[in-house]
């Protein structure tokens, strides 16, 4: 049924910490190789390792520029789906595999009876939604639901497959309805916030945003208190052994 | 966006049979088309063949085809699968007038029949239209002014279709002519006015809203997720250069008015040869509406391709 659901029990969603993101695209991949075996079983590629590689992917790592001059950075922005709470990608579906569960929230393609007709990927405004050209249907994250509820893996790993393999802890996983919840509280702490708002659509997903250098004595502080904290030569009789070494080794 | 052929050539095809299917019914209803059955099978049985031609053209563009049924199910909140639900329902009349004109039956069921299959053809027309016009994601279709520029190049294209076959059939009535070269001004009209909207629109979303990161400044992109295009940039990210689109516009507004305007004019004001010059000008309005429907995909952007570059949109 592609009509909305009033509401959700839980509004189960991702924090991604702009602030601590490299960018070193673990999340993409780990969610590629789980989805590829998982749910949304196959994701196919074309030519993957050719020139003119194509496939399907759910989360896609992108790189801006922001700011002029001394005040810009360089910010690392993962993207996936929102799961928002009123997204027409589900009310456009005319066949009722697009569909936004009403115990958790999660928005899912039903693969069984997708037509592949694109028209949710022409509905969402965030790209989330990438059409498998070999399967013939649509995929999209599925907030890894075959892992998040998974009894027969260990538990540490019942989060999904990104979360786990962030190696700077930028990706958080949880209930944004609960107000109580870790993920609930890191976004009141930091401000965070919601891609594109203006649209309507509601996404639950979160970005905590980079925190700003005030000001760059504060960092060139840093620096010179570490470079503080080696010692000047005071020509000990160790030292000039060690110089001798040094230039007896070089030659 | 992406323009798809076979999405193309479902909307014109279509559009043009429902458009003949309503003149035709109107016409028969308002005992105004002479009543010959065999020049109203044929006429039904064309635009039955459009229709038909563009529904399964439709289903190319499926990676699905063969599920294609589910699509008839949502239409509580899908415009798509109402277009569907109404396609199916108008050719239940549609289907037995054809039967009716066949067999030349006598039957006053035709009237109602016929303004059952006329209604229809709007209301498909009109779903058509809504499938695109309720898109939030790409200002130059999210306008009441798309299912009115559907509606009314059906009917223009519809009217052509129809003094086409009237005269091959001898009937050559200048109200035929007189609607073509009406409808054909108002669509020219309609197009030139959408034209001037999108232009006037340079769109409401930044990529600076998109990313939530513009406090530092401007948001450029400087790497993309992926070495080659995905899905997304191919089937959201298509552009026409705008010195083309200025062209083809140009190329639209003779192919679709002009050209086919003069034909109209010789009809109505010498009638020789009136089937000749309804064809010549259903070659000319089939050109510029194929152009037409090409810039509406090749025109459209999408919001989403403000993550992959694009400031505005």
């Amino acid at each position: 049924m592609t009509s909305l659901p009033e509401s959700t029990e839980k509004k189960l969603g991702l924090v991604i910490d702009l602030d601590i993101c490299v960018g070193c695209q673990a999340c993409a991949t780990s969610c590629k190789e789980w989805n590829t075996g998982g749910y949304s079983a196959p994701l196919s590629d074309h030519d993957p390792y050719g020139a003119d590689p194509f496939g399907a992917w759910l989360n896609r790592v992108h790189s801006y520029e922001v700011g002029e001059g001394r005040g810009s950075k360089t910010v690392h922005f993962p993207r996936s789906c929102l799961h928002c709470e009123e997204p027409d990608c589900v009310t456009v579906c005319p066949t009722g595999a697009s569909y936004k569960r009403v115990e958790d929230g999660i928005v899912l393609v039903n693969p069984d009876i997708c037509i592949g007709c694109k028209l949710c990927s022409w509905a969402c405004p965030y790209g989330a939604r990438e059409y498998d050209v070999d399967d013939g249907v649509m995929k999209k994250c599925t907030l890894c639901v075959d892992r998040i509820y998974n009894e027969t893996i260990p538990e540490e790993d019942r989060l999904p497959a990104c979360v786990r393999a962030c190696p700077t802890g930028a990706r958080a996983f949880g209930d944004l309805g609960d107000p109580q919840s870790a993920v609930s509280k890191a976004v009141a702490d930091r401000g965070g916030y919601g891609l594109l708002e203006e649209f309507g659509y509601k996404p639950v997903n979160r970005y905590l945003p980079p925190r700003t250098a005030n000001s760059n004595t504060a960092s060139t502080s840093v620096v010179a208190k570490s470079a503080e904290a080696i010692p000047k030569p005071d020509g000990s009789a160790i030292e000039r052994l060690f110089a001798w070494a040094d230039q007896a080794l070089s030659r | 966006m992406h323009p798809a052929y076979s999405v193309i050539l479902f909307t014109t095809a279509s559009g043009a049979g429902y458009g003949l299917m309503f003149w035709l019914c109107l016409g028969h209803a308002l005992g105004l088309v002479p009543n010959s059955a065999s020049m109203l099978f044929v006429s039904m049985a064309l635009a039955l063949l459009l229709i038909t031609i563009g529904l399964i053209s439709s289903t190319l563009h499926l990676g699905r085809p063969e599920r294609a049924i589910g699509a008839f199910s949502q239409w509580r909140s899908s415009w798509l699968s109402r277009e569907g639900v109404a396609a199916v329902a108008t050719y239940i009349p549609s289907g037995l007038l054809a039967l009716i004109w066949l067999l030349g039956m006598e039957t006053s069921w035709t009237v109602p029949l016929a303004v059952l299959a006329a209604a229809g053809a709007v209301v498909t027309v009109y779903c058509t239209g809504m499938i695109y016009a309720s898109l939030r994601t790409i200002r130059q279709w999210y306008l009441g002014l798309v299912p009115m520029v559907y509606l009314s190049l059906a009917a223009a294209t519809g009217a052509l279709l129809l003094g086409f076959v009237m005269a091959v059939f001898g009937y050559v009535p200048s109200w035929v002519a007189a609607l073509t070269l009406v409808t054909l001004a108002a669509s020219a009209a309609l197009k030139v006015h959408y034209w001037n909207v999108i232009d006037a629109d340079p769109g409401k979303y930044t990529a600076e809203m998109a990313t939530g990161l513009g406090s530092p400044g401007q948001v450029r992109q400087l790497d993309p997720p992926h070495t080659q295009a995905n899905f997304v940039m191919r089937e959201m990210g298509y552009a026409v250069a705008r010195k083309h689109a200025e062209k083809l516009r140009q190329a639209v507004l003779f192919a679709l008015f002009a050209g086919p305007a003069v034909m109209m004019l010789i009809v109505l004001f010498f009638g020789w040869a009136a089937a000749f010059f309804y064809l010549l000008a259903i070659g000319m309005t089939a050109f510029g509406v194929l152009i037409e429907r090409w810039l509406f995909f090749a025109e459209a952007d999408h919001v989403v391709t403000l993550y992959y570059g694009a400031s505005r949109a």
